[in-house]
């Protein structure tokens, strides 16, 4: 399938299901909804960089939350905007400010892809572990940053308040859930372009043998720290509207490990050679969490996504991609 | 202003205990990570659940957590080799250990950690045993006997650990397993069985940790995220699997560390150890005591 006809059809994909939550006027069915197109988000951003070049991010958390708390510290600024900017220049401000989200989203994106160019910069040239265990270290010590960054909330946290309405469409909460939506398309197209593009076999090539590939000419630590800016900049593009969705951002919620477990356990568990793996194990187990959250509790949930993490690469290390691809060749063999 | 040169001194010697102690906490790293080539960013779990066990005990029966530790080891070494035995099978063997490995021991840290705040819940836990308490004087310096007693433990493991690397045939064959797999295969030594006994060795040392750190701090299940970076920071500082560059590593951050919090406050203190290890990784891989 050609890359238009795909993107076409992917929003056409959104549109309805967009079109198809607004029939029964639940507001609640947002609220889920929102969550697990942002896991969308977040696993096919992880897996450009772990499924396709097999460096794994531990620090999807870290990632998430720089681009939420660029969109506190914004919004904080947009309110003291009399207080922090001299007098005549104060009026300019309050034309830009509050800034609209998908500017937010831009610059979460920037920021969260600067620091992810950065962080591989620094380990990306030595072994694979070590970038593993920095990403794993970097959550900590943005944490800490944070906390001891008042502007922002520290560890008591910051309250964003959420307008009600969003003009033609309905609540606000639908305008969050529409944007995001976008960005899922946005990240699966930008996926899927990516695996079957130079760029994508160079991946490929790194995965498989870093050494032959950088013996035949790929440009491995290039394409590396491209693969880290993308999926870091996808990151917190799909963190920078969640303040506005929750409402009140603590360090605890935006650096929470979940978002590192999840973010990892998707796409093993869907399949990580290509784009769709992600996007199915985000669906099975994104719901299955929303009904376990609700049904018995938070904590089960996510020993749950453990347990099935840890179950899947020993038994199916393919994930659900590969078992049902197994199947198919098995099927043509006969 | 003159400068509170008391305040640095026992910051300093504070430093030095709280170093011996991540000296304990780092051991199991170094053997696995650092020897065996095996990223077992698992390994803090294994401390935190050796924390709990000796709190379970000290609770019911007051015991002292130490002893825990001690008498449990041997189950602990056998958790170890079981995990090895299950890791080899599914990423070692198929050559997978690099994403799916990896993904596995972090499903294994997460499932520990949500167990534990299953069982337990969120509270700080704490253990009671007769030194935790009071202090030694001299002078200007304080020794609370609460961090005198685990870096001493610590020291003694340490030492008992490098005896055995260095002077008994397993001790031997586990280096020799770091440096050429074959080669250990063709003298007719069996590596996958030396490195199930130091993988097990390395969990039994994760447990005696746990039993410090319990010591030292009250323990609550998410509390082995933070010695993540430490314990890596201290591995790769004191250059991958050397057991002085790990003692002379762990003393440098403890004393770092205690430095930043005396000056700047704890809270920026989990910040050191990542910028020691960006630092290290960017300046000088090899760490202090490289090969």
């Amino acid at each position: 399938m050609r890359m238009p006809l795909f993107t076409l059809l992917a929003v056409i994909v959104a549109i309805i299901v967009f079109a198809l939550m607004r029939i029964p006027n639940i507001e609640y069915l947002f609220v889920a909804g929102y969550t697990i197109v942002q896991y969308i988000v977040l696993s096919t951003a992880w897996n450009i960089l772990g499924g396709y070049c097999g460096y794994v991010n531990f620090g999807s958390a870290a990632f998430f939350a720089l681009g939420a708390y660029s969109t506190v510290a914004l919004a904080t600024f947009g309110n003291q905007i009399d207080d922090l900017v001299p007098e005549s220049l104060a009026p300019y401000f309050h034309l830009i400010f509050p800034l609209p989200i998908p500017v937010l989203i831009v610059i979460g994106g920037i920021v969260s892809g600067i620091v992810g160019f950065g962080t591989g910069y620094l380990t990306l040239r030595l072994r694979g572990a070590f970038f593993a265990i920095a990403t794993l270290a970097l959550s900590v010590v943005l944490a800490t940053l944070v906390v001891n960054w008042d502007f922002v909330g520290g560890s008591g946290g910051a309250y964003v308040v959420r307008p009600g309405q969003f003009p033609g469409l309905g609540s606000y909460l639908q305008y969050l859930f529409l944007l995001m939506l976008g960005l899922a398309v946005l990240s699966v197209v930008l996926a899927r372009w990516i695996e079957r593009s130079r760029l994508g076999y160079g991946f490929a090539a790194i995965r498989d043998d870093e050494l032959a590939a950088e013996a035949s000419g790929v440009p491995t630590l290039r394409l590396k720290l491209i693969a880290t800016t993308l999926s870091g900049a996808l990151m917190g593009m799909a963190g920078a509207p969640f303040p506005y969705y929750i409402g009140y951002l603590a360090p605890v919620s935006a650096f929470g490990l979940e978002y590192a477990v999840n973010s990892i356990a998707m796409p093993l568990i869907g399949g990580t050679t290509n784009w769709l793996g992600p996007v199915i194990g985000t669906i099975l187990l994104g719901t299955l969490q929303q009904v376990t959250t609700v049904t018995i509790s938070s904590a089960v949930n996510v020993l749950l996504v453990g347990v099935l993490l840890i179950a899947f690469v020993i038994i199916a290390p393919n994930g659900i991609v590969g078992l049902v691809q197994e199947r198919l060749h098995a099927r043509r063999r006969k | 202003m003159d400068f509170p040169f008391d305040l640095l001194i026992n910051a300093v010697i504070a430093g030095l205990l709280l170093g011996g102690f991540y000296a304990a906490v780092t051991a199991g790293i170094s053997i696995s990570f650092g020897m065996l080539d095996i990223v077992n960013i698992g390994h803090p779990a294994f401390i935190i659940l050796g924390s709990y066990i000796a709190y379970f005990f000290n609770i019911n029966y007051h015991i002292d957590p130490i002893v825990t530790c001690l008498v449990l080891s041997p189950v602990f070494y056998l958790l170890g080799t079981l995990i090895y035995q299950v890791y080899y099978v599914s990423f070692e063997k198929r050559g997978q250990q690099s994403l799916r490995g990896l993904a596995f021991f972090f499903g294994l840290l997460f499932v520990t950690e949500v167990l534990l705040l299953l069982v337990f819940g969120v509270d700080y836990r704490y253990v009671e045993a007769s030194y935790i308490g009071p202090s030694l004087h001299f002078g200007i310096v304080d020794l609370p006997l609460r961090m005198l007693v685990p870096c001493a433990g610590s020291l003694v493991l340490f030492g008992l650990l490098q005896l055995f690397i260095g002077r008994t045939f397993t001790g031997r064959a586990v280096l020799a397993v770091s440096q050429d797999q074959l080669a250990l295969q063709l003298m007719a030594a069996d590596p996958i069985r030396i490195k199930r006994i130091a993988f097990g060795l390395s969990i039994a040392v994760a447990a005696l940790a746990g039993a410090f750190l319990i010591i030292i701090q009250p323990v609550e299940p998410s509390v082995g995220r933070e010695y993540i970076g430490r314990v890596f920071a201290i591995c790769v500082l004191g250059g991958l699997g050397s057991m002085p560059g790990t003692l002379i590593a762990a003393m440098l951050l403890g004393v770092i560390e205690s430095i930043t919090a005396t000056f700047y406050g704890p809270s920026w203190a989990p910040a050191v150890s990542f910028g020691v290890l960006l630092l290290t990784l960017a300046f000088r891989p090899a760490g202090l005591m490289g090969r």
